[in-house]
């Protein structure tokens, strides 16, 4: 388990009086209260989408608008009180995991849709906008907001832009960083800035840049202005299977090496197609070793081209089974198994946890059969499903979370593939975030020095480490956490 | 003006990370720069030392089939793109060369376009800007200490983004050393619709419209007078198709569709193509006299033309659009007054501006950027003292 700062007494005896100065600054509205702090109620912002770790906070308020999240911002810095950013709760990393001391800022009730604007392809979201409700706003008119992070259906546009999030299409479109213009940045103290714009590129030092991934640590976004972009024609997909990982390897280099860049290039290892076609009965080659999801963009004879070119690259290598969609149908048909990975893996085993470390395409081989090693000598499964295209690894061990023990070889075998991953010149996180579950991980990645220089950085935007503390950097060595505790 | 007197251009990192303790112990500040094409960017550097990256060079990785390449600060980004061009790949920023605009021939290094974060044409597409192609930094800050953000990998979000933060600081916050870049595969073919159109705001909505097409529009400029040495004449809106030859016939004809009601519509294809958006990418085509500024502006594309329109009317401006309209390169007289214009015009649009390029007396006597929100002042401050606390990297480049 993970350790967190030890609960500030004297805010934890002011507790009636600091849910009635927040309930004045925050009135119950239309769609419910202002401010929770039944202990029952609180129940449900214990966790987040790392169910593993559950702390239920001091209370939770849940402000309508810009200026009520400054004025709670501003109260908690006047009284030094720890503050929680939450968007939906969807962080696999424990990224909205509470304190005992602090008070849950939640934003699912700031969700209006406030401008789209399609002749200058942006448009502007309130925090608690979902990511799927940005495109489902635009698509009448053939727009898309490009970043799709799999939780998409229930994650919010401010999680987005607090984790950078990435998906299935950031090999061509980029991760959410890029596809931003503005943000509404509320400050520790309560200030409200305007970062950016509608425009491209601010001159000036790259604030919106450095907030956006920064995980809750600099201050909170209660506003975004996203570049919204015009669709291709259409998409189509086709599926390869191979004899073995390294021969699927070779393949995803031979297409890129070729010049094409596929709008989505995802890998499955043998374990994952068999949970995912248990799950799914999408017709998935159940003798091979590794599979390959392809899908290319454009009108119907260009993916007529792309798809006959991929089928060439593809057969060079002795495929065992080639499939390209003709219909759209298909193309679903192909997604449906991988789509549904989580919950097929769910149903083999209760619980799992689900890693994300990336690393250079073409140690791909190499990191599976060290993975493969891993897994028999802490017994435990993991099916590996992977971003072919950027590197992103996405293992996902299975343990019982009833057996104390099987969860600490879970968290043991995790930690072993990330530092694998930083072995072979990847990194922790491709897009789930630090937050809680990777913190004390990250002296691998980064030296003493870069982890001083990052937390210099957090300092100059929140002092006293009021802002998502206990997050990111690890615990040891960090004075203003430990003067704070 | 710049009253630099020594150089110090160390052969490698260990030599700048001793070049900045040295400065910092002394608190002498020092000017950072490449090869010095840039130099007479923003606000000249008060310093009497030049602590140059130039001799930091070489291409220490690149890996084709994973689309990354690393190169050491002070490489040259024509070198970089003969690398790539032999493996049929490019940066996907387009990266521009004023050294026309600047009026010499020092080349660019890819420290110093990362620490400008500047992008060309093709910043408008799904890739985006220099900064959004780069992987991974390391960097000397003035603690005189290396670190390092990012990596060789596409996806990352481990840790603060202190690539963002040193992109486009201008070598304030840290010294780039080492960078990594996400490339793309340079496309096998590309053409250019050209469509006169009867004024700016016409001109613009074509551009919209070409944007807000399926087809993959990766360049949108707007000319207001053509451009005679490419026999354009009259407002004459650009719309740039990449992509694999036998697909761009279609799209051609389906984008000049959606033109028709704007104007007559002529193709180029070609060197003639590419040398027009080459002329687009450097500014050339906004033909600024020697002596008068040139400034850059980002806006909202659909303000562009009001925006170009006021100008024009405050000093008679020359002007280029590009980025759909959004991006105003505007050449005019080196003065306080007309200065004042670009300033009070870009913050009307909601915008962004950069005095480019003006004589020492103008660009050390005004702000060359907007100023910080007032409630990210201090912030800024923070973040400068946390980066260099002796500030002694290129005091004064940005703001005064």
């Amino acid at each position: 388990m993970i350790d967190l700062p030890k609960p500030n007494p004297a805010v934890l005896a002011r507790r009636d009086e600091i849910l009635a100065a927040l309930h004045a600054l925050v009135p119950d509205g239309p769609f419910g209260q202002g401010v929770i702090g039944d202990p029952h109620r609180l129940r449900a912002y214990e966790t987040d989408g790392l169910s593993a770790y559950r702390q239920p906070p001091l209370a939770v308020v849940l402000p309508a608008t810009t200026g009520e999240v400054a004025a709670v911002l501003r109260y908690c810095h006047q009284n030094g009180i720890r503050v929680i950013p939450r968007g939906a709760g969807t962080s696999l990393s424990g990224g909205a995991l509470p304190l005992a001391d602090a008070v849950v800022v939640g934003l699912m009730r700031m969700n209006r849709i406030i401008e789209v604007n399609y002749a200058d392809r942006y448009a502007v979201v309130e925090a608690g906008v979902t990511n799927i409700g940005i495109t489902q706003a635009v698509s009448a008119e053939g727009f898309f907001y490009a970043p799709d992070p799999s939780s998409q259906l229930a994650c919010m546009i401010g999680g987005n832009v607090m984790m950078n999030s990435g998906g299935a299409h950031c090999l061509k479109y980029g991760v959410t960083a890029g596809n931003l213009l503005g943000v509404k940045f509320v400050t520790i103290e309560g200030e409200v800035v305007e970062i950016g714009g509608q425009h491209l590129d601010a001159a000036g030092y790259d604030w919106l840049g450095l907030i956006t991934g920064s995980e809750g640590q600099l201050g909170m976004v209660t506003e975004v202005t996203v570049r919204i972009l015009r669709a291709a024609e259409g998409a189509r997909a086709m599926l390869a299977a191979f004899r073995a990982n390294e021969v699927a390897g070779q393949v995803v280099d031979a297409i890129i090496g070729s010049g094409i860049i596929p709008v989505a290039l995802e890998f499955m290892d043998r374990p994952a197609i068999h949970a995912c076609e248990a799950f799914a009965q999408a017709g998935y080659p159940l003798d091979a070793e590794a599979m390959l999801i392809i899908e290319v963009e454009g009108s119907a004879e260009e993916q007529d081209v792309l798809l006959a070119r991929l089928k060439e690259i593809c057969a060079r290598f002795d495929p065992i089974s080639l499939r390209v969609a003709e219909t759209p149908e298909e193309s679903l048909a192909i997604w449906k198994g991988r789509k549904g990975a989580f919950g097929a893996v769910g149903r083999i085993s209760p619980d799992y946890l689900c890693m994300d470390g990336t690393i250079p395409t073409g140690e791909l081989p190499y990191v599976l059969r060290r993975i493969g090693e891993m897994s028999d000598s802490y017994g435990l499964l993991v099916a590996n499903i992977f971003h072919a295209g950027d590197g992103n690894l996405h293992p996902l061990i299975m343990f019982d979370a009833n057996d104390p023990e099987s969860f600490r070889k879970a968290e043991a075998f995790g930690a072993d593939i990330l530092k694998l991953c930083v072995e072979v010149g990847g990194c922790l996180t491709g897009e789930h975030g630090v937050g809680v579950e990777k913190r004390d991980l990250m002296p691998v990645q980064f030296t003493t020095a870069e982890l001083a220089q990052q937390r210099r950085i957090k300092s100059a935007f929140d002092p006293q480490w009021l802002l998502n503390p206990a997050k990111v950097f690890p615990l040891e060595g960090n004075p203003a956490l430990a003067s704070a505790a | 003006m710049s009253v630099a007197t020594e150089a110090l251009a160390p052969a490698d990192e260990a030599g700048i990370v001793e070049a900045v303790r040295d400065a910092a112990a002394r608190r002498t500040p020092l000017a950072i720069e490449g090869h010095g094409s840039k130099r007479a960017m923003l606000r000249p550097v008060q310093a009497a030392r030049t602590l140059s990256t130039a001799g930091l060079t070489g291409i220490t990785l690149h890996k084709p089939a994973e689309l990354v390449l690393s190169a050491r600060a002070g490489t040259t980004v024509a070198e970089i793109e003969a690398e790539l061009e032999r493996h049929n790949q490019m940066l996907p920023a387009e990266l521009p060369d004023f050294s026309a605009l600047f009026g010499h021939d020092r080349p660019s290094t890819l420290g110093g376009m990362v620490a400008a974060n500047l992008s060309g044409p093709r910043r408008i597409a799904a890739s985006g800007a220099l900064r959004d192609q780069v992987l991974g930094v390391r960097a000397v800050t003035g603690h005189a200490e290396v670190i390092r953000s990012g990596g060789r990998v596409h996806k990352n979000v481990t840790g603060l983004d202190l690539c963002k933060l040193l992109a486009g600081s201008h070598g304030t916050l840290g010294i780039l050393t080492e960078i990594t870049l996400k490339l793309a595969p340079r496309p096998e073919a590309s053409l250019t619709l050209a469509a006169g159109v009867a004024d700016l705001t016409a001109g613009v909505a074509a551009l919209s419209a070409g944007l807000g097409s399926p087809f993959g529009v990766s360049g949108a400029a707007l000319l207001p007078r053509g451009a005679a040495e490419f026999g354009l004449r009259g407002p004459t809106a650009l719309l740039r198709l990449e992509d694999m030859a036998q697909f761009l016939p279609h799209r051609s004809d389906r984008l000049r569709q959606v033109l028709a009601g704007f104007g007559t519509v002529a193709l180029m294809e070609g060197e003639a193509s590419q040398s027009l958006w080459r002329a687009v990418r450097d500014a050339r085509l906004l033909a600024a006299a020697p002596e008068q500024a040139v400034w850059r502006l980002s806006v909202r594309p659909s303000a562009g033309a009001n925006l170009a329109w006021r100008l024009e009317k405050a000093f008679d401006a020359r002007l280029l659009l590009d980025w759909g309209g959004g991006l105003l390169w505007v050449a005019g007289p080196a003065t306080d007054a007309a200065h004042a214009a670009v300033m009070a015009a870009a913050r009307a649009a909601g915008g962004t501006f950069t005095l480019f390029r003006a004589p020492d007396s103008l660009r050390s006597a005004v702000p060359v950027l907007p100023e910080e929100p007032a409630a990210l002042a201090g912030i800024a401050a923070r973040v400068r003292a946390a980066m260099d606390p002796e500030g002694i990297l290129n005091p004064g480049r940005m703001h005064g």
